[in-house]
């Protein structure tokens, strides 16, 4: 009979060990299904689960400590003709948990074989996950104080949509495993064993009592109804086929030529809330447009919604280096909370250097130029404060001009908001106080 | 070595002229350049978890890499992440991440075995201060030593450095081609002060590197591990044709667990051999020497733009230096470093952290005396720290 076991590299199991069963009856499984060998490979983590890579003739991923599900996973989606079938032990269950969980949320058709004997055969047997807790293992008491988790149900919890447990030699082991690989979708099955080398010297285990054991367990039989739905891989392609726009690289052409540009370096002061990064972001293509090199640095607080918001903007004719700044040409003090970011440089500034205060702002003594500016006043929303004097700075031709911003809002704002920077532009170009 | 500083020679002239009328720059951030570089070295596959400041990197790669035809996907977590990766490499993928600093903490497993094993990958790491929210997210060049020794086993690894969004890109593209060439994880050493920062570049004028693929196995009887004492073994994937062993255990040419101390020493020479036989062909750098000169900076990553304004000064005022900026860090480029420095009687090191790379360079440069300013404050080095420290040094 066809058979898919190395035989130059027979088993190495402890006599007695149910790995051996479920090694040969997973053999058994994978003739039935007539699986191609070039497209089936075996997927194992650390441990005594984790020999069974080598006693197949297929292609095999032997990775490190409860991860197998990760690589099983890379290689589903990168090969989705390939019959993935992973094995793991209770101590893999235990460290790669999550990955169990996410493997079902995620239902990739992959098939999880867990070989639970209770504890961690290869290192002394440790107590693991599923160890009884009344059980004797090698970590002196410590099991005695926690219990052990039901794979099953938690599977069932987190959306496997194939659920089976028995007992590592249940004579329809080889049915039970064909079924699981057979699934589309995630399998997960849990054979119940004995680790005849460790567990079974100080506690009572035999085929029945592994028999008794899953019948006291609530039943999982395969399927899970409440939880079928579409195989992850075909969903996530079915997805992915609709984002067909490859989204190109923004690129600004230069269109304005100017005459002794100078170095500028703009500090825009604001808040959460108030654009400050579209802003920025208007700035540069400003100073682009102009054939410039711009670079932009932000600064806003983690919660995003609260907290002051910075955003420093160099626009040069040379090839820019540091990208700090060193000395701003022009600063918008648009917030208490972005100023008090950058209190230190208002008594460094030059006498030459523009700032734009709104009223309600309070900001250091300077020596430079201090426009101050009532946009409440005006009726421009907070919101707006940035664009209005950004819409100051170009009329006063501060590092930018009007045909430099005019370009960016353009390039930069769609339909309302473009509008709405229309009708703010011609207020601040209209003023004569200003 | 000449042809990469030519290479680099070429860019640099072509970087430093100026706009010419209608020329389009680009203008994007670091993470973003670096995810463009990545697809157009051909990356095809991306698996990543949301961490400040590389986020950004998944973001992108996320908006174009289904456009592509390729694979993005967000892990459960860092350690799930990687082992995607490695998954699909094994499969023939170009595969990619990116995280930060305690992102990296949570690879190095997995690190350990794609090195051990010779699972071709990109790893950015964007660096920041350190672990935890808040401030922690600021820039640093912390992981410069981490990245090398943060991994089990002690094998050499490939590490890059960007100093700029264009570099991001370049470097990106360098990072993929050893990593097919090398069979290795290949690190871009990024930074949140690059990977956040938006700035316009010239793509357009620059060489790009052509694109490395994966040398695959001619012939038969296949043994995944077979190789010349120092090259990469060549490839085939898992689900092709011929039955492929990928194995995280100590492993002989034929992919299986070995104990045989002849066997297990060759391969672990031969994965230092790798590598560091092909030293001088992985250096990338540029440099700045003043003949009047008598002072060399070293520096890398966004330090070096602040060193190259301050020797820009220096020079106005009269008092030259030469610069020296590495974009490649890992392995330790020493021929480079040692020819570079011979005919200078001082060298200054300048990095963002509290001393990393400059023990290298100490290590390497033993007879000479070798200055060093760093912080980590979270704050850029900036060009009047730079000279006072060569001022007064």
């Amino acid at each position: 009979m066809h058979s898919f076991l190395n035989t130059s590299r027979p088993p190495v199991y402890c006599p007695g060990c149910t790995h051996e069963n479920i090694t040969s009856n997973l053999d058994r499984a994978m003739v039935s299904l007539n699986l191609p060998a070039e497209k089936t490979v075996m997927v194992t983590d650390i441990g005594c689960s984790g020999l069974f890579d080598t006693f197949f003739n297929v292609h095999a991923l032997h990775g490190i400590h409860g991860r197998a599900l990760t690589y099983a996973a890379g290689l589903k989606l990168a090969d989705p003709e390939l019959h993935v079938i992973v094995t793991m032990g209770d101590g893999g269950l235990g460290i790669g948990g999550a990955h169990v969980l996410a493997a079902c949320r995620r239902n990739l058709d992959l098939t999880l074989i867990i070989l639970n004997n209770f504890n961690f055969g290869m290192t002394g047997g440790q107590y693991s996950v599923t160890t009884p807790t009344d059980a004797v293992v090698g970590s002196e008491f410590l099991n005695q104080a926690e219990i052990p988790i039901d794979i099953c149900g938690i599977a069932e919890s987190a959306g496997a949509t194939y659920v089976a447990r028995c007992s590592g030699l249940d004579k329809d082991l080889p049915e039970i495993i064909a079924d699981g690989i057979n699934h589309k979708g995630f399998a997960i099955i849990e054979t119940l064993g004995m680790c005849t080398g460790r567990y079974t010297k100080k506690n009572r285990l035999s085929p029945k009592i592994l028999d008794q054991m899953v019948e006291d367990l609530p039943a999982r039989s395969g399927l899970v109804e409440r939880n079928i739905r579409p195989e992850y891989g075909e969903r996530y392609r079915a997805l992915c086929k609709e984002k067909n726009i490859f989204p190109e690289a923004i690129t600004v052409e230069k269109e304005i030529s100017l005459l002794d540009y100078q170095h500028q370096e703009v500090a825009i002061l604001g808040s959460a809330g108030m654009r400050i990064v579209t802003a920025g972001d208007i700035v540069c293509h400003a100073g682009l447009s102009a054939g410039m090199n711009v670079s932009m640095k932000n600064d806003y607080n983690i919660t995003v919604l609260r907290g002051q918001s910075v955003s420093e903007i160099l626009i040069s004719p040379q090839k820019i280096g540091y990208i700090g700044s060193n000395s701003p040409t022009v600063v918008l003090a648009l917030s208490d909370e972005g100023v008090q970011q950058r209190k230190k440089i208002f008594a460094t500034l030059q006498p030459k250097t523009f700032v734009i205060k709104e009223k309600s702002v309070d900001i250091p003594e300077t020596p430079a130029e201090v426009v101050e500016v009532d946009f409440k006043e005006l009726k421009i929303v907070k919101q707006d404060w940035a664009l209005a004097a950004l819409c100051l700075m170009a009329k006063k031709e501060k590092a930018i001009n009007r045909e430099m911003l005019g370009i960016a809002l353009q390039a930069r704002l769609k339909g309302k908001a473009y509008a709405g920077a229309m009708v703010i532009a011609e207020k601040i170009f209209g003023l004569n106080t200003l | 070595m000449i042809t990469n500083m030519i290479r680099f020679i070429i860019i640099l002239i072509q970087r430093y002229e100026h706009t010419e009328a209608n020329m389009a720059l680009s203008f994007m951030e670091g993470n973003e350049a670096l995810a463009r570089g990545a697809i157009a070295a051909g990356c095809n596959f991306f698996a990543g978890y949301p961490i400040t400041p590389a986020t950004t990197i998944f973001n992108n790669m996320l908006k174009m890499l289904p456009a592509r035809g390729g694979i993005c996907l967000q892990g459960e977590d860092e350690i799930a992440s990687m082992g995607y990766c490695i998954g699909a490499a094994m499969a023939g993928k170009k595969a990619f991440t990116a995280t930060s600093g305690p992102g990296i903490s949570l690879y190095s497993e997995q690190i350990s075995f794609a090195i051990g094993s010779e699972i071709p990958l990109v790893i950015a790491d964007v660096q920041r201060l350190g672990p935890s929210t808040g401030s922690a997210t600021k820039g640093a060049d912390s992981d410069i030593q981490f990245l090398q020794w943060g991994s089990t086993g002690g094998v050499p690894v490939i590490v890059l450095a960007p100093k700029d969004a264009l570099d991001c890109y370049l470097l990106a593209i360098h990072a993929f081609n050893y990593a097919e060439e090398f069979r290795c994880p290949v690190f871009i050493a990024s930074n949140k002060e690059i990977g956040m920062t938006k700035e316009s570049f010239d793509l357009e004028s620059v060489l790009l590197p052509p694109i490395v693929e994966r040398k695959m196995f001619e012939g038969d009887n296949y043994l995944p591990f077979a190789a010349e004492p120092d090259e990469a073994p060549p490839f085939l994937p898992i689900g092709g044709k011929t039955l492929v062993r990928q194995t995280s255990s100590t492993h002989g040419p034929d992919g299986f667990i070995t104990n045989d101390p002849e066997v297990i020493a060759r391969n672990q020479d031969r994965l230092r051999r790798k590598i560091l036989s092909a030293c001088n062909r992985i250096t990338l750098f540029e440099e700045d020497i003043q003949s009047q000169s008598d002072t060399l900076i070293i520096s890398y990553g966004v330090t070096a733009r602040a060193v190259e304004d301050a020797s820009r000064i220096l020079a106005g005022a009269g008092r030259p230096v030469s610069t020296l900026t590495l974009k490649s860090l890992w392995p330790v480029p020493e021929e480079l470093l040692q020819e570079k420095a011979k005919s200078f009687k001082r060298i200054v090191v300048f990095e963002m952290n509290l001393g990393q790379y400059v023990h290298e360079i100490r290590r390497v440069l033993g007879d000479k005396k070798v200055g060093f300013f760093g912080q980590m404050n979270g704050v850029l080095i900036t060009p009047a720290q730079i000279m006072e420290v060569i001022g007064n040094a």
